[in-house]
């Protein structure tokens, strides 16, 4: 097979490609290119500009400046679906095939062959039993998709790709809900792929696999290309400080968080007011157990999909545990529900802040008593005083600002709405809170403003998780850190370890066992 | 997350269409009643007000109803089936004292709304799906109980309910009043209106944030069923028979028209009570006005279904779905 | 690197089907959604024949087969909307305004208008309804709603309000139509197998399984969407008015009070034949079952409770339906969540 390429022999490459969003800079001058035949990893954390880039490549969005190449000549796709037919497929972690209809189907939807004007149903499936015996895998090709797991969903996937000649392949976190096993095989069909000339570009969090199956690594963070080269000529603490921006070269800058430095250590008893345990969720958490004490501020660590909001949501009930327990100051959460967890005083502020955490069209006000609404109404009627006193407090304590209580939320600001959503919780008093990525998306202001009323909730008593994906504010803002890596807790670093350093060593560390046996064993459990 | 600020020239045109998606409907009925007044001045007259009204009440008291469903983001197809059912019920129970037969039909409209709210909020359900089926259903089991022909009720207290006036006005329509205060009030004052109003808006957000979901799902269906059944009651009392094969056809469409018209999206999130009164009046407004002037109920209808469309249209390009 | 790609391939034979995916439970669940109309029929029949006085005879045979022939062909065109995940609600109404429409045009120009003007007229009433959901993406609840009013006004506007019914002359070629026993059985059991070409064997069937079963999938694989969904709208709304043009043939009349509560009747037995209210699986084969059980079920009801009429089948539907519902709801529900 013959690709023409480019001068640097890429079969698609992104040329000083930038994209503006209102408000943000997604993409900044970004060059990226892929050779045929190899396996290119493309990493970085949340928000570091990955998933605009494959979206400006594949047609989903059109750069502002700069030049899409393939197979040396400028092209500009208008859709995924043009950019399919040229020959570049994306293979999402959601597998985006019809899970009611046969395999044979999907691989040759809206393509089937025909005789007599008619679908040729025998010709489908022999040639469908054919395309996936290509990559070893033998089914029973007319059984509807969704009978026969995730891992043969993506190979239907992949292996429909490659039938409408795809000389490019995009996989999106293809492994984030596969088994090993199931991982297992889709490495093998990459190795296939990668043989037959084909350029992989290949997103995933996962240090092990990346430097298992992959030939050469982007290195993404704040829309900008910070690295590429080999895989093999980065090791793993220099791929994870990369992501994460802490350069050795870069300038050591202590204390740019409004964390204070030193916070008394936690006093009184050392009963702990959130005690987790065994906490186990299929596919996303395994056996996670820690506990928090009043005035202790316990920061999560791990890179994406780690399992850090997991942890959260299965805290405060908002994920389904399999098994596993969650006490508050000793008394145990009997109902797996968010409104027993906010009884029991344990709350949480959700990532996703547009998703899970505003009620748009509802007013500031309304907004800050949700979930105080029972608590401060007499005979279910609501009454406004106690409101007003409540709103008031929190809206000037809070520096929240907004034209009145009565505007709507949804016309606030990013950092004036996670002020709302962290009064909402504040005025339940409650006894621990999980903060997930507090600070995320907001000005600077509101973030030295959110980061100091943690350190004073602690101060004052509350157990409190910090889940943050800055290290600056996960070490500064930290007691202690519990690492996650695949679901499970990995590492804990306390008192001095709770630096740079430790916590990068502790992201980059190898799986302490053989990683396959261990998950392989532990799912099964 | 990007933080999108709307540009400023949309926000104009965005403020001009909620304006007219919010009082377009008080408008538009001051405008219709100024032109059949001018028309004919007997229009505005009691009687005539009278007459209108006992046309209008049962639609708002569904109407009522399917507002509080909307506003959690789902629908009730099965309203017109529990008007039947109550037709049905009422001659059941009429030996045995009016008021029995009354908190019959009204307990038939609870469980209806009891099936398709379960279904909704236990089973995940699409509420299209639920209702349609008990749509299907109580219409049948209706005449079941009735037997396949129109019967006549005969009953003072009933029929009194049906057809009095009191100040002028229809008793039905007092009472009506009454329910959309209480409603209103409830929807704006109280916990649980709050909290129905929220879970429309957000279900995720609230249910992290502790509201009982599921519960305020089942009882927005409860209360649409019972909304429901006492129309029909009304509607049998005016009537003064009981014909479960006809009663409520294309109720559903009429209440959910009243209470698009009236401004409320169908994406849920938000009620507005007096705009779903204002909805139902409006569209009996139409179809005097449309009398008046000798049009055909057979175009009326077709002038109806083009305003349903419409108003759906219009919401559409707000909610931004 | 080199480890993986030598990997013998041929061991891994069939080691990746999730065991969890169908256990026996699950899969006999699964086809008793799918066939469970085809056994219920089966049941009821033999019940009936052994059963039911005078219910196994050929003369009652003929006059289920007559009497419901024309209505099947809203429940073959229901099966293709319902596929998609949508709903007509109109077919009844479309039903009647076909049969009207004919009747009118026999006595405005004979029979070449009479069999052309109720397919145009619905065909664009349906075709409008399919660009309002596909197009304007209102919900087709909603539209169908609408659509069902508007027919209905329609067709009694033309009668002068229900009240002037138009009969068919006896000779025309128009009568023959859809006259007879046979005539009738035939065209619906060809139109169907047609339906069933159609669903399993063209790309606008395999289109219509995509949308509903994930719209988004449909279109990254580049299938017209907008198109399928306006087309599926119109097809519906044109068979509806074909039955009922022919319904009318049979009757020699556009009768005009037909056709309340078809749309209900014909979901029914759709989803009854295992088709998904969700959209996205179903069968023609499984619709015929269930229109053929509704109506032998309706036969039973005439012949044994014929104090009710048609409202006791109205109960049998809402019945079968719910109880098909809640099975499908659960078996969909419990794949989700693995």
């Amino acid at each position: 097979m013959t690709t023409p390429t480019s001068a640097a022999g890429n079969v698609l490459e992104l040329v000083g490609v930038s994209k503006q969003f209102p408000g943000v800079r997604a993409l900044e001058s970004v060059d990226f290119g892929v050779r045929p035949g190899e396996v290119h990893a493309l990493v970085g954390e949340n928000g570091a500009g990955k998933s605009t880039l494959i979206k400006v490549a594949t047609g989903v969005y059109t750069a502002d400046s700069g030049q899409v190449r393939y197979q040396d000549s400028p092209v500009s796709f208008a859709s995924p679906l043009e950019a399919q037919h040229a020959g570049i497929s994306t293979i999402y972690q959601e597998v985006n095939l019809v899970p009611l209809m046969s395999a044979a189907r999907n691989l040759y939807l809206g393509r089937e062959p025909r005789r007599f004007g008619l679908i040729d149903v025998a010709k489908m499936r022999a040639d469908a039993r054919r395309a996936l015996k290509r990559y070893g895998i033998d089914i029973n090709v007319s059984r509807p998709l969704r009978s026969l797991g995730l891992g043969v969903q993506q190979m239907v996937a992949i292996a429909r790709a490659v039938d409408i000649d795809a000389r490019v392949v995009i996989m999106d976190e293809p492994t984030s809900s596969l088994e090993q096993r199931e991982a297992e095989t889709l490495f093998r069909v990459i190795a296939q792929l990668r043989e037959s000339g084909i350029g992989i570009v290949y997103v995933s969090h996962r240090l092990d696999e990346l430097y298992r199956i992959c030939d050469r690594v982007t290195v993404m963070r704040d829309g900008k290309v910070v690295h590429v080269g080999d895989m093999a000529d980065v090791d793993r603490l220099k791929l994870v400080s990369l992501m994460l921006g802490r350069d050795a070269s870069e300038v050591r800058r202590s204390g740019a968080t409004a964390f204070g430095d030193t916070r008394s250590t936690p006093s009184g008893s050392d009963t702990p007011v959130l005690h987790a345990s065994g906490l186990t969720a299929r596919h996303q958490l395994e056996d996670v157990s820690f506990a928090v004490r009043p005035g202790e501020v316990m920061g999560l660590g791990g890179l994406l999909g780690a399992g850090r909001s997991e942890t959260a949501k299965a805290v405060v009930g908002a994920l389904h545990t399999d098994s596993g327990s969650v006490e508050i100051e000793g008394k145990r959460i009997r109902r797996n529900s968010p409104a027993a967890a906010i009884k029991a005083g344990a709350v949480m502020l959700p990532e996703d802040r547009k998703l899970e955490g505003i009620v748009p069209n509802l007013s500031v006000r309304e907004n800050i008593v949700l979930a105080a609404l029972p608590r401060i109404s007499r005979g279910g009627l609501v009454t406004r005083a106690k409101q007003d006193e409540i709103v008031s407090y929190f809206m000037k304590r809070l520096n929240i600002k907004a034209s009145s209580p009565e505007q709507k939320v949804s016309e606030l600001s990013g950092g004036n709405q996670q002020k709302v959503l962290l009064a909402r919780w504040l005025c339940l008093n409650p006894k621990v809170l999980l903060l997930d990525e507090p600070t995320r998306g907001i000005d600077v202001g509101a973030k030295a403003e959110v980061q100091s009323v943690i350190d004073e909730l602690a101060g004052n008593g509350l157990g409190v998780v910090l889940i943050s994906s800055e290290l600056e504010e996960l070490i500064e803002g930290s007691d202690r850190i519990v690492v996650l890596r695949d679901g499970a807790i990995v590492d804990e670093l306390k008192g001095d370890d709770v630096s740079e350093d430790k916590l990068m060593d502790a992201l980059a560390a190898a799986p302490s066992t053989d990683g396959a046996e261990g998950a392989e064993g532990s799912i099964d459990g | 997350m990007a933080e999108v600020a709307a540009p400023a020239s949309t926000f104009d045109r965005d403020r001009v269409l909620a304006l007219l998606q919010d009082y377009g409907v008080y408008a538009a009925i001051v405008v219709l009643f100024v032109i059949d007044t001018a028309l004919q001045s007997s229009f505005a007259s009691l009687a005539n007000l009278r007459v209108q009204l006992f046309q209008a009440v049962p639609i708002v008291l569904v109407a009522l109803g399917m507002a509080l469903v909307i506003g959690t983001a789902g629908i009730d197809l099965s309203v017109g089936a529990v008007i039947a059912l109550t037709s049905a019920v009422i001659p059941l129970y009429l030996g045995y004292g009016v008021w029995l037969a009354i908190v019959m039909s009204l307990v038939g409209g609870a469980i209806s709304g009891l099936i398709g709210g379960s279904l909704v909020a236990f089973l995940k359900v699409q509420p299209i799906i639920a209702t349609l089926a008990l749509m299907i259903g109580l219409r049948g089991l209706a005449v079941i109980m009735n037997g396949a022909t129109a019967k006549p009720v005969d009953d003072p207290t009933l029929n009194a309910l049906g057809i009095d006036s009191w100040l002028g006005l229809p008793e039905m329509a007092w009472i009506a009043a009454g329910l959309v205060v209480v409603v209103a009030f409830v929807i704006r004052r109280t916990t649980v209106g709050r909290q129905l109003v929220a879970v429309g808006d957000n279900a995720a957000a609230s249910s992290l944030a502790g509201l009982p979901v599921r519960r305020i799902l089942l009882m927005v269906y409860v209360l649409s069923g019972v909304f429901s059944a006492f129309a029909g009651v009304l509607l049998v009392g005016h009537g003064a028979y009981a014909d479960p094969a006809n009663y409520g056809l294309n109720y559903e469409l009429s209440a959910i028209t009243a209470v698009v018209v009236g401004g409320t999206p169908l994406s849920g999130g938000r009620i507005r009570v007096v705009g779903t009164v204002a909805g139902a009046l409006f569209m009996q407004l139409i179809t005097a006005t449309l009398i008046q002037h000798n049009v055909r109920a057979s175009y009326e209808q077709m002038v109806e279904a083009a305003i349903i469309v419409a108003a759906v249209y219009a919401a559409r390009g707000r909610s931004g779905r | 690197m080199t480890d993986v790609v030598s990997k013998p391939v041929s061991d891994r034979v069939g080691e990746l089907a999730d065991p969890l995916a169908e256990s026996p439970r699950e899969r006999a669940l699964a086809i008793l959604q799918q066939q469970g109309g085809l056994a219920a029929l089966v049941i009821v029949f033999v019940c009936a024949c052994l059963f039911s006085q005078g219910f196994a005879s050929s003369g009652n045979f003929q006059s289920i087969a007559v009497g419901n022939a024309y209505i099947a062909l809203l429940a073959l065109a229901q099966t293709f909307v319902i596929i998609t995940g949508g709903i007509d609600l109109s077919v009844g109404s479309m039903f009647a305004l076909g049969g009207v429409l004919a009747a009118w045009g026999m006595n405005h120009g004979g029979s070449a208008v009479a069999i052309l003007l109720p397919l145009v007229v619905c065909g664009v009433i349906g075709a409008v309804q399919g660009l309002l959901i596909a197009r304007a993406r209102l919900a087709p609840f909603i539209v169908t709603l609408a659509g069902m009013l508007f027919a209905r006004g329609l067709l009694q506007a033309m009668t002068d309000e229900g009240t002037k019914t138009y009969l068919v002359p006896r000779h025309a070629f128009f009568a023959a139509l859809g006259d007879g026993t046979w005539r009738p059985v035939l065209t619906t059991i060809v139109l169907f197998l047609l339906g069933a070409l159609l669903l399993q064997r063209s790309s606008f069937g395999q289109a219509l399984f995509a949308i509903g079963g994930s719209e988004n999938a449909a279109l990254l694989m580049g299938l017209p969407i907008v198109r399928t969904k306006t087309l599926v709208y119109t097809l519906s709304a044109l068979v509806a008015g074909c039955a009922g043009m022919l319904n009318a043939s049979r009757l020699q009349s556009g009768v005009t009070n037909i056709g309340v509560g078809y749309e209900l009747t014909a979901i029914a037995a759709v989803v009854i034949g295992g088709t998904l209210l969700t959209g996205g699986a179903g069968s023609v084969l499984g619709t015929a079952a269930g229109v053929v059980l509704l109506a032998v079920i309706q036969n039973l009801i005439g012949v044994h409770l014929s104090q009710y009429g048609s409202s006791a089948s109205d109960l049998v539907n809402g019945a079968f339906l719910a109880v098909v519902v809640l099975l499908q709801t659960v078996l969909t529900r419990r794949r989700r969540l693995q």
